[in-house]
């Protein structure tokens, strides 16, 4: 079935329909990644939004349901160079066809995605609309993509209901903005019992079930949108419990503080983004996902300090809380896919609560 | 951390002469790194044996010493250079154990010197079998189950402790020389007693056997603050148990999921880590196709041949990093070169696929086992790289010069099911061709899975290919169905021969329907950042990327493919020359290659490099792009020669000597009559067509006659005919070949063999130096030791000489590069063979003379005259040195290959000897070939009747060495009437103790034996040449090679004089012309 990718610019990819034939309107996003399609697809920051995958050959695997990030897969729409049509993994357990489908989400395969990268590179990230219907109207369907923008996001993703993993170590609250699931489990892997709360929890109720320490996950779209979660979150930095935050979280923070965010030009996603930790010097390969980043310039140094630079392009990627035992990355310590090299901030907050309990 | 303000003097050390496992890679390494190191303003010394490299040029390094590659050399070098710093992590294997043996020694420490890069602990870590192993258990890598043993008996007791199979691994040897898969103790104890002698050190792993697992291979880097990055991963087709050098090999992996991929990345980071490299390493992993268990297979703390595929296919230039990091910088202070704007603390995200063949050389050597396994064989590679792996693959197979274009290329349609399932047993160099035309037939993925291990993702990628072969011959060629098949990298004539029409006509077909190639660039990060590097590949049903724009003029350089015997890495010293010296001029240069080895691959040689097979369709793409003024194909070898005529057809002017003058050359009767007109005469021949014509002009000739097609390479399919029935046996050898152009019998004159590379304006003729070689006429000039200048011709030979190249050089009007072989007898000079274009002697002789030919030729291409470029014309005076040119090969890679030399090239490599005299020459020269006698000071010598005067007098002098001479019935009575003690010894099928036991007893050191020419060779000598050099003893076949070496042991000397190439000025040269 043939397939159109429309972008707001009014640039049209012809290509061939994967998934549901359903038509969709969102905000294009390219996503580098050679591996973890699966870990990408079943991402919640991806919710509103529809990703191009850079690397050609996707699907080669299979679908192993156990790599899911989450229960269902998020983003809108999925552009792909080459859906492999025999996956081959003694894991595999479905292919991403049938995975697409199952979830209703449609798709694009056989376009050339370098090409759309470079597009969206140069202008920016862009809205488009995926559609099986050749015959659309440039005139009456661009100004509908121009309109769209991702919202309320964060309420689509989030758990509807709280709940915990057991563990006999630190009890960690784990506000979830559209959390991918490696969080919950680093945590639960080093004892901790994790407690998850839907995105919307006050800091009151979260405080009632005294936490050793309280984790901010990642999540989808833009967090100045976000105005009561802020507010929570700063009640939240007036404790005295260890805060660790991720992407959304660490957004979140910045902003309850005074700080602020605004939109990259095309985001940071895939797995290759060299991060600089300020004290060591040391240079870590971190996994992203983010289009808004908090703006180093508008942190009040006397709340929080730069903790991570973003080796390429300068930005913001984590932030030190002045006097507080809070620390928040903007990158993906969960990986997921993604390198593993900073899994160990993860053994930084356990110590960090360690500390405060012995204290 | 900023660069190490201690670091001041670095040597560096080569990789020393081509062999099989260790080739054109650690030039292009070593030549980045060494530019790497001079940007930084810290002066390069450089040792490295092989003349054809382009890191031992001057321009490349500040001292350039091309010695051998020997412990005493690098001590004397030390003494007189005083380098603070050795970077050892350059030269492969070669050049790590060198430097090891210094560390071990003390003379380092003593010297102050320190080795950068990498630590005497942390090469012991990586390469000693035990400690590496106790570092794996350490961290909790896993490794299979394994043990080191030094003796035979060790590993049968812990063979039969792990069950058979068992993998064998000699400590310390280059491309897994020496190992192997053994499944029952007669194999155990064949290989582990050859592995103990190969390796330096004298141990062997003998290893649980996970042949089957997938292999992945890590290219890493760590820098001195402990940052450690991932370059690349690679994935071999070829489960564990084939050599990953004679893997087809794809980049990034391809089955991996990212849980798979992230645990392997993780653990070579780990590794890295605690093995404290600082630089670039290498590590190979088996992972159990059906669960997440792997170990950890082998590290390679320095550069290697996968490094270099790694930058070649992910744009990230290791080697140069890796320098940087030796000088102290950290990755995030090192900029990426080809973004410009990120820096060298990224992982490079690909938006293709790559894929790499080995080339292997088994059509040189016919009676060789093609079987693949964990010894490496393939004397070179090929990349591709494209969107899909069908497309790569299908450019791959065609970038080998194989006379392949397709998966049909290698026919097995004759076979039966079960022939063809036999077949998929034998893991060979055509399975991949097998296994197509096994799913052509029908046979089931899982079988073809169970049987080879390949997954079966692979499985089904080769049969869409094999079904878009079939809906090409079956279906109509829609545009439709065109489009996909160019998706998938169908050559035209391919898609001509499967529809029944013509190339052309597919060509207009693909016009019509507007499909059309793209290209598209390697920058690194997937199109993140905005690169300005420009380094494309070619892929169909996309947008094009590259900009044809010319700004002024515009030269197209030919590359000249893999590496092959035959086809070295001289003639990439050459294209790289030529576009330098291009770009010098002003011109724009453009570079189409496909050996991700190689330097004229490296992305900033030339103003854009096309990554591309070289075929006349592709290269035609590129020239739609870019449309060149004018094209050269004089540098590439034979590669680049054979597209003459298609880029003729394109419309693009051959820069040099015309296309028609290279035929005339090659064409029996016009080159015939441009002797006749220049009065110089050849060994008497025909061309002939049947074998009936062949016969007749032998007869006509009288015997020994020279048999040989036309348009070869490397004396490809020559031989020397002593009788009617050679002349047959040769003559199917050759139509096996496919050859369309004639063969040619030739009178065969055992004259002294001369060799003369000339640089022509179409006027002038500069000859840099005359060449002479040490072995009679007979054996292939890339296998003869070759001597400049040549002392023993008269002045009137010389001048003979000077004339006939002038003439024949004017004759065909050449401009640019003429080479040709003579052969002097009985005072007469004949011509035997002219090539108008570079040969395997320029980098040689441009570097002895100082006289940069390439360069040369270049400017002459362009315009300008010899005068003009300030060279008197003629014979240049001879230079104050001796250089002796000695081939090296690869023999014991190769189970069941001939080493008896003659008119076929057998050599892969070479190494230089140069000094004052021709005896130290000649010394340096056997040293630096890796022939260090005397050890047991036991020799055998078996001639033939021809030779055996003159083996008398060589044994009298290996008898005054102090040999004791074991010999032949014949040969010993020859000895023994003349006075040279000589123990007589049965032959083969006789009785014990007869030749073989010696040899197998390691009794021997040397051994003499001239096989009879023709086709009725001798079977026992066969088995004495190969047992020997499985046993490591020398083995010459040539009684003049003998001489030479009786000569330089006779000269040996312990104090070297060594002789930095830097300081050779250039000669003939007059004041004005000089820049």
């Amino acid at each position: 079935m043939k397939a159109f990718l429309i972008l707001e610019d009014g640039t049209v990819f012809p290509g061939t329909g994967i998934g549901s034939p359903k038509e969709i309107i969102s905000e294009i996003v390219f996503n580098t990644s050679m591996t973890g399609y699966l870990e990408v697809l079943t991402d919640p920051s991806y919710a509103g939004q529809a990703v191009v995958m850079t690397y050609p050959l996707i699907g080669n695997y299979g679908i192993c349901r156990e790599d899911m990030e989450s229960g269902k897969p998020w983003p809108d729409g999925y552009i792909v160079r080459e859906l492999s049509r025999m996956p081959n993994n003694f894991r595999c357990d479905d292919t991403i066809q049938h995975f697409l489908e199952e979830h209703g989400i449609p798709g694009i395969a056989g376009i050339d995605t370098r090409a759309l990268t470079k597009l969206l590179r140069e202008k920016g990230t862009m809205n488009g609309m995926i559609t099986t219907n050749a015959a659309y109207n440039l005139e009456e369907i661009l100004p509908k993509i121009r309109a769209y923008a991702p919202r309320g996001v964060v309420e689509r993703t989030t758990c509807k209901e709280k709940y915990t993993l057991a563990g006999d170590g630190f009890k960690v609250a784990l506000l979830d903005f559209g959390a991918k699931e490696n969080i919950a489990r680093s945590l639960n892997q080093r004892g901790c019992q994790v407690t998850v709360y839907p995105a919307f929890t006050s800091a009151e109720e979260i405080l009632a079930g005294c936490p050793d320490g309280i984790m901010l996950s990642n999540g989808p779209g833009d967090p100045k949108e976000c105005t009561e979660i802020i507010e929570e979150v700063k009640k939240l930095y007036h404790t005295d419990v260890p805060i660790f935050a991720i992407c959304l979280g660490h957004q979140l923070m910045a902003l309850a503080m005074g700080g602020d965010t605004y939109k990259l030009k095309y985001g940071h996603r895939g797995g290759n983004h060299p991060v600089k930790d300020l004290q060591t010097g040391r240079v870590y390969i971190s996994c992203q996902n983010h289009g808004y980043v908090v703006d180093t310039k508008s942190i009040d140094e006397k709340v929080a300090r730069p903790a991570f630079v973003n080796v390429n392009d300068g930005t913001n990627e984590g932030l030190s809380y002045v006097g507080k035992n809070i620390f928040t990355v903007q990158f993906h310590p969960e990986a997921c896919p993604g390198p593993r090299d900073l899994a160990y901030l993860f053994d930084r907050f356990v110590k960090m609560m360690e500390v405060k309990k012995d204290a | 951390m900023p660069k190490n303000p201690e670091i001041k003097k670095v040597l560096v050390i080569g990789s020393g002469p081509i062999v099989i496992g260790q080739a054109a890679e650690f030039d292009y390494a070593g030549t980045q790194a060494c530019r790497s190191l001079k940007e930084e303003g810290v002066e390069v010394v450089l040792l490295n044996s092989n003349p054809a490299t382009i890191m031992t040029d001057k321009d490349i390094a500040d001292q350039v010493y091309i010695e051998p590659l020997a412990v005493e050399v690098l001590e004397q070098l030390i003494e007189k250079e005083k380098p603070d710093s050795i970077l050892p992590t350059l030269g492969g294997q070669a050049g790590l154990n060198l430097a090891m043996e210094l560390a071990d020694s003390g003379f380092l420490k003593s010297h102050g010197v320190k080795l950068i890069g990498t630590t005497p602990e942390t090469i012991r870590k990586a390469e000693d079998r035990q400690e590496f192993k106790d570092t794996m258990e350490k961290i909790g890598e896993p490794c299979a189950a394994s043990l080191v043993v030094h003796d035979v008996e060790s590993g049968i007791a812990f063979a039969d402790e792990i069950g058979y199979p068992v993998v064998l691994r000699p400590a310390y040897t280059l491309g897994g020389s020496g190992g192997g898969i053994a499944s029952n103790e007669e194999e155990l104890v064949e290989i582990l007693k050859n592995g103990l002698r190969l390796s330096r050190v004298g141990e062997v792993l003998v290893e649980r056997c996970i042949a089957g697992w997938k292999e992945i291979e890590y290219e890493v880097m760590r820098d001195g603050n402990g940052n450690v990055i991932t370059v690349c991963n690679m994935e071999n087709v070829d489960p564990v148990g084939v050599h990953t050098g004679d893997s087809i090999v794809v980049a990034p992996s391809q089955t991996l999921g990212d849980k798979e991929y992230q645990m392997l990345r993780s653990a070579a980071l780990n590794i890295i880590d605690e093995l404290q490299i600082t630089g670039g390493c290498n590590v190979q992993f088996a992972l159990h196709p059906e669960s997440f268990e792997y170990c950890v297979i082998e590290v390679n703390p320095r550069v290697s041949r996968s490094s270099a595929l790694a930058s070649k296919a992910t744009g990230y230039p290791i080697a140069k990093v890796a320098a940087k990091i030796a000088l102290g910088y950290t990755l995030d202070e090192i900029p990426n070169a080809i973004t410009g704007k990120t820096y060298a603390s990224f992982e490079p995200m690909l938006d293709y696929c790559v894929v790499k063949l080995p080339r292997l050389p088994f059509d040189k050597f016919i009676s060789a086992k093609r079987t693949l396994t964990t010894q490496m064989k393939a004397t070179g590679e090929v990349m591709s790289i494209c969107t899909s792996f069908e497309g790569a693959l299908m450019k791959a197979i065609r970038s080998l010069e194989q006379h392949v274009d397709s998966l049909l290329s290698v026919d097995f349609s004759g076979e039966t099911k079960e022939e063809l399932t036999a077949r998929l047993h034998k893991v060979d160099d055509r399975r991949i061709y097998v296994i197509a035309e096994a799913l052509r037939r029908g046979i089931p993925y899982d079988t073809i899975h169970e049987i080879t291990g390949i997954d079966k993702w692979f499985i089904d990628k080769i049969s869409i290919l094999t079904e878009m072969e079939k809906r090409l011959k079956t279906e109509p060629l829609t545009g439709e169905l065109l489009a996909e098949a160019k998706r998938m990298e169908f050559p035209d004539g391919v898609i001509g021969r499967l529809t029944g029409r013509a190339e052309r006509e597919i060509k207009y077909l693909r016009d019509k329907y507007g499909i059309h190639v793209a290209f598209k660039m390697v920058d690194t990060c997937a199109a993140e950042f905005a690169a300005e590097t420009p380094y494309y590949y070619s892929c169909f049903g996309s947008e094009n990327e590259a900009v044809g724009e010319k700004t002024g003029k515009k030269v197209l350089v030919l590359g000249s493919g893999p590496i092959r015997i035959g086809q070295g890495i001289e003639f990439d010293f050459c294209s790289v020359h030529s576009t330098w010296a291009f770009r010098d001029a002003g011109y724009e240069t453009v570079i189409i290659n496909n050996n991700p080895e190689t330097v004229s691959t490296d992305f900033d040689i030339a103003d854009k490099l096309y990554f591309e097979p070289l075929t006349p369709e592709d290269v035609e793409n590129v020239v739609e792009l870019e449309r060149p003024d004018g094209a050269v194909v004089q540098f590439g070898g034979q590669t680049a020669i054979k597209l003459t005529e298609a880029l003729m057809r394109m419309g693009v002017p051959i820069l040099g000597t015309s296309a028609k003058d290279v035929d005339a050359a090659e064409d029996r009767e016009l080159f015939d009559r441009i002797l006749e007109e220049c009065c110089i005469p050849r060994p008497a021949g025909h061309t002939v067509y049947t074998c009936e014509e062949a016969i007749e002009a032998a007869d006509d000739l009288g015997y020994p006659v020279l048999v040989r097609p036309s348009y070869v390479l490397g004396g490809q399919g020559m031989q020397i005919a002593i009788n009617d029935q050679d002349i047959r046996e040769f003559i199917g050898v050759i139509n096996r070949i496919a050859q369309d152009h004639p063969i040619l019998v030739d009178k065969y004159l055992r004259g002294k063999e001369i060799e003369v590379d000339a640089v022509c304006d179409g006027e002038d003729v500069l000859i840099p130096g005359i060449m002479e070689h040490i072995e009679r006429a007979g054996i292939h000039s890339g296998d003869s030791i070759s001597v400049y200048p040549a002392a023993s011709l008269t002045e009137k030979t010389k001048r003979v000489i000077g004339e006939y190249t002038k003439r024949l050089a004017r004759a065909l009007h050449v401009r640019g590069l003429i080479n040709i072989q003579f052969i002097v007898s009985n005072d007469e000079v004949y011509v035997i063979e002219v090539n108008p274009r570079s040969s395997r002697t320029v980098p040689y002789i441009s570097k002895v003379t100082g006289i940069p030919i390439v360069k040369l030729a270049t400017e002459v291409i362009i315009g300008k005259t010899i005068r003009e470029l300030g060279f008197e014309p003629g014979i240049q005076p001879e230079a104050d040195y001796v250089a002796v040119k000695m081939p090296v090969f690869s023999f014991e890679k190769i189970r069941g290959a001939d080493i008896g030399l003659g008119p076929e090239m057998k050599s892969t490599g070479e190494c230089l000897g140069i000094a004052k005299n021709f005896n130290e020459a000649l010394y340096k020269a056997f040293l630096g070939a890796g022939i260090r006698l005397p050890r047991t000071k036991k020799m055998i010598i078996t001639v033939k009747d021809a030779d055996k005067l003159e083996a008398v007098d060589i044994g009298r002098r290996f008898e005054a060495l102090g040999y004791k001479i074991y010999a032949t019935r014949s040969t010993a009575k020859i000895l023994n009437e003349n006075g040279v003690k000589a123990v007589k010894i049965n032959k083969l099928e006789q009785e014990s103790p007869n030749l073989l036991d010696l040899i197998l007893e390691h009794e021997i050191d040397l051994v003499i034996d001239t096989p009879n020419q023709g086709a009725t060779k001798s079977h026992d000598g066969f088995i004495i040449r190969r047992n020997a050099i499985e046993t490591g003893v020398n083995v010459l076949t040539a009684i003049d090679t003998a001489r030479a070496l009786v000569t330089s042991l006779e000269n040996r000397k312990e104090k070297l004089h060594l002789i930095d190439i830097a300081t050779v000025r250039n000669r003939g040269i007059t004041a004005e012309g000089g820049k």
